[in-house]
């Protein structure tokens, strides 16, 4: 078993125009930055791209979308990216917004099998239109479905060449149930090790949903919202 | 009259030992700032920590460690770390006790709207729609009037909504208000602001039953 590729341009083989992505990530924290730069660099266009945020202008996905690599977002929350709102509002991007537990959930179903769920968020709100409502307990719940996409990518912190995966800090957010939802899964990660170095106890995604593995290199790890104390 | 510090102080003292509490960003974040010290309170953030502590000193932030505002943090001892799909578990599954969020319009039913403002300003709602559609005990941190000094406490919201009739108190810079069947509920006064003022700031129907007291700050 070994699903090591040399980088990302390999790692990405196969994806074409039109495609739907999933990429990993809340803000910049734990996205998958060297399949985001391939991306640019492969000029790949009119993609569908489920991810919590868009970036901001000129780091994670706001790279694609000054390029206009992207034809529709589906996210929960895109304030940090002008361009992303120009886009949107003059009606060059299509972008569904849907609340972000819908989203980390429609995901993690899309990848364990289930076509779909019900749940409370967004009854009575825009979300909620032409959904299917019904009553569990006395409260409406809208139905949402699962979630698939061509291509997951996910960020982790160490993997090995089965495609086990152990995320750090916050960075974990929505890679282990994108990594479930891909027809490829590639994880891109700052360490690759050899199996048995990772202890099983401690697997956050487990190989099998993984296909292709590869050591990112230059990461930047930018902060978006650098806030500190000072030193008492 | 309170400033937003103000506001975060008297929401803090809503908080019970024991308690998970998600707190959204603006005025909300302050609240961690003024709870009391013999009580046992986690904070949770939707991106994925539960035991959030204070921001890093200088020099220490990690990249890897940031709140749903994308602001470097700290883990307390005891802290857990978990993926958005367990994170929406716990808001969706009723297992946070208190959710305090700001708005730009709450209805005297209890509706919020906090995401939209049509044609103008789309940031989306982030968790928000799902935090408020489940959680029991939501409070709303806001100021009483918008910038134009219109009341942000209304009959019925104009924006777009984030939820329906989920809302169960708001705190504002003029006054603590519950939300009942009938309307906006007066419970306290802040500091040196009277009945009329709170009357005159509050579109939706104001419920003013006997001697409302002064907060205690």
């Amino acid at each position: 078993m070994n699903k090591v590729v040399k980088d990302a341009s390999v790692a990405l083989e196969g994806l074409k125009d039109s495609m739907t992505i999933m990429l990993g990530g809340f803000g910049l924290c734990g996205i998958p930055e060297n399949c985001i730069s391939e991306m640019v660099e492969l000029g790949v266009k009119d993609l569908t791209c489920i991810s919590n945020n868009a970036g901001v202008d000129d780091f994670g996905l706001g790279l694609l979308l000054q390029k206009r690599q992207i034809k529709k977002m589906i996210s929960s929350y895109v304030g940090e990216n002008d361009e992303f709102e120009r886009q949107m509002l003059s009606g060059e991007l299509e972008v569904d917004l849907i609340p972000q537990g819908s989203l980390a959930a429609r995901c993690y179903m899309g990848g364990a099998g289930v076509p779909a769920f019900y749940t409370p968020a967004g009854y009575g709100t825009e979300v909620g239109e032409g959904k299917e409502v019904r009553v569990f307990d006395g409260k409406p719940h809208l139905l949402e479905t699962a979630l698939t996409a061509d291509f997951a990518i996910v960020k982790a912190w160490k993997g090995d060449r089965f495609g086990n995966l152990i995320y750090k800090g916050t960075a974990r957010n929505f890679n282990p149930a994108m990594a479930m939802a891909g027809k490829i899964t590639i994880a891109e990660v700052e360490e690759l090790v050899e199996p048995g170095e990772l202890d099983p106890n401690f697997i956050h995604t487990p190989g099998v949903f993984i296909q292709r593995i590869f050591e990112g290199a230059n990461y930047e790890k930018r902060i978006e919202q650098r806030t500190v104390r000072p030193k008492a | 009259m309170l400033d937003k510090n103000g506001i975060a102080q008297r929401i803090a003292q809503e908080l019970q030992d024991g308690w998970y509490v998600n707190l959204g960003i603006g005025i909300p974040t302050l609240v961690a700032n003024y709870i009391r010290e013999d009580l046992n309170v986690v904070f949770q953030s939707e991106n994925g920590i539960l035991g959030m502590g204070p921001f890093p000193y200088e020099g220490e932030e990690d990249a890897d460690l940031i709140n749903a505002g994308k602001q470097t943090i700290t883990a307390l001892p005891g802290a857990a770390i978990f993926d958005s799909a367990t994170s929406f578990a716990m808001i969706r599954g009723q297992h946070i006790q208190l959710t305090v969020l700001g708005a730009m319009e709450v209805s005297e039913s209890g509706d919020i709207a906090n995401w939209k403002i049509p044609g103008r300003m789309v940031k989306g709602m982030g968790g928000a729609m799902d935090l408020v559609a489940s959680a029991d005990n939501i409070v709303v941190a806001m100021m009483h009037t918008n910038k134009k000094g219109a009341s942000k406490l209304l009959k019925e919201c104009r924006l777009p909504l984030t939820g329906v009739k989920c809302v169960k108190r708001v705190v504002t810079n003029l006054a603590v208000l519950d939300i009942t069947e009938h309307g906006f509920k007066l419970i306290e006064r802040a500091p040196g602001v009277s009945v009329e003022e709170i009357q005159n700031a509050t579109e939706g129907t104001l419920i003013v039953e006997g001697d409302i007291p002064e907060m205690k700050i």
